[in-house]
């Protein structure tokens, strides 16, 4: 069947099986290899991408449903080539992540905590990270990347103050 | 060598991999699209033993897009059995069951496909007749005579016995005042990556190439997947830029990677295979250790620990690879950081109809930590000392090392009481008592655990040798090639994948370090198996030690060479040049100095102001073997096992709700020693993501079967994985007692965390349920299994 969806801000149509998840459509049509296929039954959320601003795991969605969204990927987060988003620099500067599997899925789900709660506290992210499970890094440093994040892009507007 | 000597080593740099990650740009498996690439899906077999009595291929291949449907009658004709560890001739192994299949998940029939899909559908088609045959789950069982046996030919199920006696053992039990015997069971867990395993292959008719692309994390996986081919090693290419998304030991797909080479090979296409979940904990062949313990232990009525009898029996599965090693590795830790002056330890390794198991991070310490560790804390109860005045009691001391322990190997370095004394600084012991009692006092049931444990590390495989004479291996080792180019950019090799340890970054720091120059600018690359040097891989904790040995010792000959020519160029002695950041002066005249730029100049372009007989160029390769390698078991069973012993102590609150049985973590401090922490970063991630592994293992995974031999634990709905809600906050106390025997002091640092919390936490619950009168020693302690046991006790 014919859908038409955005992706990453570009608006595209395609003919796909209807069974097509999501993820596969994201992977194997647009060739956005950032969405990872971790358990394919909705529990790991490596396949985390965001469906209009939300943090939805793209193995649960058929293609079709995601027909008029607009799709967000890990690709669609980071700012250029080469460039890190403030989110993502700040999962560098804490290291969290090990293998790198899941995280471009937890990148995107902070992206979808931070743009609704700019100063979250631990226990915030610790709810909103828990249905992206991470296998190496026990989840301290992400905890720190995230809240790194938010305080960093808290600043980012606040006026310099003048040094005495 | 103290931190202050350091540059690099030892500071707060970011890890280089790390940016790639973020991006969604690491190189994963899954990622590598061939053109024209066939997917492969399985069949697999739906009891827990059978004869295979037919198998109708026909409406699988009328469905469109379906290639191939190979069995394991032609694929056994067609290769040779995968290796095994032990001498077992009549155990052979196949990627598929050939005429039996042995555990429920067994893949018996690959389907290949224009797409995954079509290979789903048509491998649903796909009609088997099966002769449903006797099986056997458990471990005791399978021992016994009479039961169903797992492999006829070999005539019991009994793949391994071995009793190893150090010292005067039964001198010592005489001798001792107090005695007691407790059972300690490990349950079948496993590491479970997220991302599961997947391997593509293609083959070259014209080059006689084999290429592979795989999630790979294996000793010698390009000459086994070339042996079972039967096609020379040099016809096959495994490529090691492929980031590996997670694997602590068990991604060892070799029965997919022969598979999937058969496959590209036959039909002459590439292939690929991807396990889906349910593929990759049934029939992946990724269980880990499911082990029952036996211990004794002989104490006087100080608590002092004179000797132990070790019974370990270990439930392999069907099939057998390396797993009956992890039986083996615990020896050269068999004390952990205790002086128990005699052990008698028998190693027992029996197949039964369960998924076949493979390496999980420890090797088999983990199970083995935690028999030790309630042993010491069920010594304390019965002499009502308190557990960590025991454990004290029994620590090697620091002016001990080097330590030769009964079983033949020497612990390098370690100081316990110190490590286990900054963690009480941080966390008022007696206070944590009180904050326990007053739990208690509250209605919870509350408890303390305390662990301390030993993580060999810099992985040799002398256990090899231990339980098969046949195997003289007496080292394992780890390259690093050098190479400064004609412009003077630094490119620096290593020879194996990663799967999230940081060792492109282990690499630049080392030789970033050596060299006086940023590590960031040292390229780091991974050359394809035909063109590396020899790597162990990154197995038994040792890429720190040895990669990091490797990279060392390449740049300190770079650094000498570099020396020697400017000595010659500028007219003085070698011993009066001094190499300075790339650069070498005179130690007389320092303003007399040649830079990096003129002294790779030389090298590379000016023969005539060489030394005389000197290569030109700058390329240096460097294998480095295991310290303390080269020797191999002695006719009693001793031998010098892993080099290196980092510490660790666990220091767990733990409160269980009464009625619902549910624990929750609420301390959680560890102190921690791996010598020098070449990345501190890493390292911090590594304990964590260790202990969070812990966590998982002691309460929460288990691959559980029913009474038919049904795997019940088969999504991630079942088999749970500690999510950020289960893992607490856990605070790190560093300690550092550099290794005599490293080029930096360090030690290995992947597998702490996991060796020792599900000890710590097994002793928690055991304190907490105390007052019940209940003690319970079977991993994973369940909320189900602690709600019944609770609520028993209470009933009483």
């Amino acid at each position: 069947m014919r859908i038409e969806l955005s992706v990453n801000g570009v608006k595209h149509a395609l003919d796909i099986e209807e069974r097509t998840t999501l993820l596969d459509a994201l992977r194997d049509h647009f060739a956005l290899k950032g969405a990872h296929a971790g358990c394919e039954h909705g529990v790991c959320g490596a396949c985390t991408v965001l469906v209009d601003g939300m943090a939805v795991r793209s193995c649960l969605m058929f293609a079709p449903q995601a027909e008029g969204s607009t799709i967000t990927t890990i690709e669609g987060v980071t700012p250029g080539p080469g460039e890190l988003s403030p989110i993502q620099d700040a999962f560098c500067e804490t290291h969290g992540m090990q293998c790198g599997y899941c995280t471009p899925a937890m990148v995107l789900t902070a992206h979808a905590l931070l743009a609704g709660n700019p100063a979250p506290t631990r226990e915030q992210i610790v709810e909103a990270i828990s249905g992206n499970i991470c296998r190496c890094t026990g989840y301290a440093q992400i905890v720190e990347a995230i809240a790194l994040a938010a305080e960093r892009m808290r600043g980012a507007n606040a006026p310099v103050e003048p040094r005495r | 060598m103290s931190e202050h000597q350091f540059r690099f080593v030892a500071s707060d740099r970011r890890v280089r991999e790390d940016r790639r990650f973020v991006a969604g740009k690491g190189n994963f498996v899954a990622d590598v699209d061939l053109p024209g690439a066939l997917h492969v899906a399985l069949v697999t077999c739906p009891h827990a033993a059978a004869r295979i009595t037919s198998i109708d291929k026909r409406a699988a291949l009328k469905i469109p897009g379906v290639h191939y449907v190979l069995d394991g009658a032609e694929l056994a004709a067609g290769t040779d059995v995968l290796i095994a560890g032990l001498d077992t001739p009549n155990v052979p192994r196949r990627p598929l069951a050939f005429e039996v299949a042995r555990y429920s998940g067994e893949w018996v029939v690959a389907v290949v496909a224009e797409t995954r899909a079509q290979a789903e559908d048509a491998a649903e088609a796909i009609e088997i007749d099966y002769e449903p045959l006797p099986f056997v789950l458990d471990a005791e069982k399978a021992m016994e005579k009479g039961s169903p046996l797992v492999h006829e030919a070999h005539g019991s199920n009994v793949l391994l016995d071995k009793t190893f006696v150090w010292g005067e053992v039964e001198k010592d039990f005489a001798a001792s005042p107090r005695k007691l015997a407790l059972r300690v069971k490990w349950g079948r867990s496993s590491t479970v990556p997220i991302e599961t395993f997947g391997v593509v292959a293609r083959w070259d008719s014209w080059r006689d190439i084999l290429d592979v692309w795989a999630s790979i994390q294996m000793p010698r996986y390009a000459e086994q997947i070339a042996a079972a081919l039967k096609i020379p090693a040099t016809s096959v290419r495994v490529h090691y830029d492929v980031d590996v998304g997670g694997s602590y030991g068990v991604k060892r797909g070799i029965k997919h990677s022969v598979l999937v080479g058969y496959l590209a090979r036959r039909l002459g296409a590439p292939v690929r295979l991807i396990e889906d979940r349910l593929e990759n904990m049934r029939g992946g062949d990724a269980h880990g250790p499911e082990r029952l313990f036996d211990v004794e232990v002989a104490f006087d009525n100080d608590g002092i620990v004179r000797s132990m009898k070790l019974r370990a029996l270990e439930n392999l599965g069907a099939y057998a690879g390396r797993s009956p090693f992890q039986l083996g590795k615990p020896i050269g830790a068999i004390v952990g950081p205790y002086k128990i002056k005699s052990v008698e330890y028998r190693a027992l390794a029996v197949v039964t109809n369960k998924t076949t198991q493979d390496a999980v991070r420890g090797f088999g310490q983990g199970p083995t930590n935690l028999a030790l560790e309630r042993a010491m804390d069920e010594i304390a109860n019965k002499l009502k000392l308190d557990r960590l005045e025991v454990r004290r009691r029994n620590l090697i001391h620091r002016d001990e090392f080097p330590y030769l322990i009964p079983s033949g190997t020497t612990y390098d370095s370690g100081d316990y009481e110190t490590v286990i004394a900054k963690v009480l600084a941080d966390t008022n012991y007696d206070e944590l008592i009180k904050e326990r009692d007053r739990l208690r006092t509250d209605g919870k049931l509350a408890g303390i655990g305390i662990a301390a444990c030993l993580e060999p590390s810099g992985g040799n495989a002398t256990f090899e040798a231990l339980l098969n004479p046949k195997i003289t291996t007496s080292t394992f080792m780890d390259s690093c090639r050098l190479n400064v180019d004609g412009n003077g950019t630094i490119t620096a090799t290593m020879h194996t994948t990663s799967s999230g340890q940081g060792h492109e970054t282990l690499v630049g720091t080392v030789i970033g370090e050596v060299l006086q120059v940023d590590p960031d600018v040292v390229r780091v690359t991974r050359p394809d198996s035909l063109n590396s040097l020899p790597s162990g891989t990154p197995v038994g904790s040792r890429m720190a030690i040895m990669l990091g040995g490797a990279a060392f010792h390449a740049a300190q000959k770079l650094k000498a060479k570099l020396t020697a020519i400017a000595a010659h160029d500028l007219g003085i002695p070698l011993e009066r040049a001094v190499y300075e950041q790339g650069n070498v002066y005179d130690r007389d005249k320092p303003a007399n100095r040649r830079t990096w730029a003129e002294l790779v100049g030389i090298a590379y372009r000016n023969m005539h102001r060489m030394p005389a007989g000197m290569e030109p160029g700058l390329a240096f390769s460097h294998i480095y073997p295991v310290p303390t390698g080269g020797t191999l078991p002695t006719a009693d069973g001793r031998v010098q096992m892993y080099p290196c012993f980092s510490f660790e102590f666990h220091l767990v609150l733990l409160s269980i709700d009464p009625d619902l049985g549910t624990p929750e973590i609420l301390r959680y401090r560890v102190g921690h020693d791996c010598g020098t922490q070449i990345n501190p970063k890493i390292v911090r991630g590594m304990t964590m993501g260790g202990i969070a592994h812990g966590i998982g293992a002691a309460l929460y995974e288990e691959f559980a079967y029913n009474d038919e031999g049904q795997l019940i634990a088969q999504s991630f709905m079942d088999y749970l994985l500690p999510s950020s809600h289960e893992v607490p906050a856990v605070k790190i106390i560093d300690h550092e007692t550099p290794s005599p025997l490293t080029v930096l002091g360090q030690k290995g640092s992947g597998e702490s965390g996991y060796l020792g919390a599900p000890a710590a936490i097994a002793n928690a619950v055991n304190d907490a349920l105390k007052p019940l009168g209940i003690t319970i020693n079977t991993l994973p302690l369940k909320v189900s299994k602690l709600g019944d046991l609770i609520a028993e006790a209470r009933g009483k």
